[in-house]
């Protein structure tokens, strides 16, 4: 497989020295495009990030060189396709620091991968009158699922609430594992807030107390360093296209022993050892959960995306440009007159996105007055109900950053804020 | 001056008309624009005649949203429930009188949708992105 150019490898992956933005950014062909006249400021990789060269250029090499079906097939193209897939979930166990490769299971994208857990591990080991605990701030992808495993085996759900800086109660959070939930579900990085969830401390306290942890990653993989062993988690979701991958693939990383004591998720081929008219006996992980044919191309595209990030610039720089473009945004906004950020203030523990209101614009008015500057925000809930209920809000702007964000693009966005407060006479 | 954010539309988001509750209303009905949260919850009132005697709105909205409302309950008084449920997409976008995106349509017709779901009795469906979809046909007893 070709990989995309990598003139200095490894450079900027050291903590010392400046973040090489201009070397990224040249990395997303996204970024050279207009809108609306001006340069594209994307302020909405929360949602979806762009595309990174290396992962493009590995989807197009693959589908112009060596696709066929993965796995059983004894002809050339078959075994580079599976070279390259299992290849891929190799990249993906070593950037999550997974023990064993066939710990990380391929599927469509972290709320499959939540509803994996949900589904197959949930209704073997959640019964009746069992409680599920969740945080206040959970995405509707680490919430809705467990709702209905509740409903399906009559448990209860139950929710972890945030204090008023949008950090999650560390107190409550003990008293509500002290009742005993069979699982907490978690974001490692709220989508709304910012939060970095302090995930090896909440995991350590929730296996004290017996609970299973399913960390929801999608916000989280793409700013952080990630070490499994050291988050103490048991199960972690991430998807790609929020990764500078495709669309319609994501992991779910499991312990070993809980993803073989699973019955299978959904059935068909690949993932059984034997079929008789009787029944089925099941494969061993991973293939017991990756039933029918995968998406090849995009698993490779994450690979890609993953091997770039790791190799030109390393998760530490990742995190280091995050907060300080996190922190500039957030000093940034201060200067904007009836504007209220939600989430905690600047420091440790507080990464993107930033969400906001303006006093008198709604947050869909602010997107559309900012796309107008070429600036691209997220307007909504989120799919985070429950978070903007206990926000007293129904909507937030919101600017979430990837890579190649620039403090430039941050001072366009204020610009936009300006003058979104200009047209509505603010 | 702004196409999209005229000074009408800005008088009607800061100044909405008609907003409020009818007291002891005949119709009613409240509903969410799903693509952001927001809600409006709009009640009537019918006159011996069983035609629109008062009508009023309240929610949390975008300027289009609210604006688009506010002028619509503004030209409903003295019309039947027959009348509310043929009336067309076109109807607010007249009244609103500028381009409405297709991303943006949802919050122009999310009056109207509710101002039907009240005459119906149920929620009015009808498919309101972009050019597609006639809610006069949708929305029939």
């Amino acid at each position: 497989m070709e990989q995309a150019t990598a003139n200095s490898p490894a450079s900027g992956a050291t903590d010392s020295g400046a973040f090489p933005i201009e070397r990224v950014r040249a990395q997303f062909p996204t970024l050279e495009r207009e809108v609306n006249g001006v340069p594209l400021d994307y302020l909405d990789s929360g949602a979806s990030s762009q595309r990174v060269l290396a992962s493009i250029e590995a989807v197009a090499d693959y589908e112009r060189n060596h696709h066929s079906n993965v796995h059983r097939g004894s002809h050339t193209l078959s075994a580079e396709a599976t070279e390259l897939y299992e290849g891929a979930r190799n990249t993906v166990a070593r950037h999550l620091g997974a023990g064993d490769r066939r710990e990380v299971v391929f599927v469509r994208n972290a709320t499959e991968a939540l509803n994996l857990v949900a589904r197959a591990w949930g209704d073997a080991n959640v019964g009746a009158g069992d409680r599920i605990l969740l945080t206040e701030m959970e995405h509707h992808s680490n919430l809705v699922p467990w709702q209905q495993l509740a409903e399906r085996v009559g448990a209860k759900v139950e929710f972890a609430p945030i204090d008023d800086d949008g950090l999650l109660d560390m107190e409550a959070l003990k008293i509500f594992l002290e009742r005993g939930p069979k699982v907490l579900a978690i974001a490692h990085v709220s989508n709304v807030l910012g939060t970095e969830n302090p995930l090896a401390e909440i995991s350590a306290m929730a296996h004290e107390a017996g609970a299973v942890v399913v960390a929801d990653g999608a916000q989280g993989a793409p700013k952080l360093p990630l070490d499994m062993a050291a988050l103490g988690v048991d199960f972690y979701a991430i998807t790609g296209h929020k990764l500078y991958a495709p669309t319609g693939i994501g992991t779910i990383w499991g312990k070993l022993d809980l993803l073989r004591a699973m019955p299978p998720f959904l059935g068909g081929g690949s993932m059984i050892r034997k079929v008789t008219r009787e029944g089925t006996t099941y494969a061993d992980v991973p293939a017991r959960f990756e039933a029918g044919t995968p998406a090849i191309a995009q698993a490779i595209g994450m690979g890609a995306a993953i091997e770039w990030l790791d190799t030109e610039l390393g998760m530490e720089a990742v995190r280091k440009h995050e907060r300080a473009i996190a922190d500039y945004t957030l000093a940034r906004l201060a200067e904007v007159p009836g504007l209220k950020v939600f989430g905690p203030p600047r420091g440790a523990g507080r990464l993107g996105p930033v969400s906001f209101e303006i006093d008198g614009i709604h947050a869909h008015d602010v997107s559309e007055i900012l796309d107008r500057h070429g600036v691209a925000v997220r307007a909504g809930h989120h799919c985070a109900q429950v978070l903007m209920e206990r926000l007293g809000i129904t909507a937030t702007a919101r600017a979430s950053f990837g890579v190649y964000t620039t403090t430039e693009e941050i001072d366009r966005l204020v610009d936009g804020l300006e003058d979104a407060r200009r047209v509505f006479g603010l | 001056m702004d196409e999209l954010y005229r000074d009408q539309i800005l008088e009607h988001y800061k100044r909405p008309h008609n907003f409020g509750v009818v007291e002891s209303a005949d119709l009613e009905y409240e509903d969410t624009n799903p693509f952001c949260g927001d809600e409006q919850h709009v009640t009537i009132k019918l006159d011996a005649d069983d035609k629109v005697s008062e009508i009023a709105f309240e929610g949390k909205g975008c300027a289009i949203s609210t604006a688009a409302t506010s002028l619509l309950t503004d030209e409903l008084t003295g019309m039947s429930r027959e009348e509310l449920l043929r009336l067309p997409k076109d109807y607010v976008l007249e009244l609103l009188g500028i381009d409405i995106s297709a991303t943006r349509m949802k919050c122009a017709m999310l009056g109207l949708k509710i101002v039907k779901s009240a005459a119906l009795g149920q929620p009015a469906e009808w498919e309101d992105e972009g050019e597609a979809g006639t809610p006069a046909e949708a929305a029939t007893f």
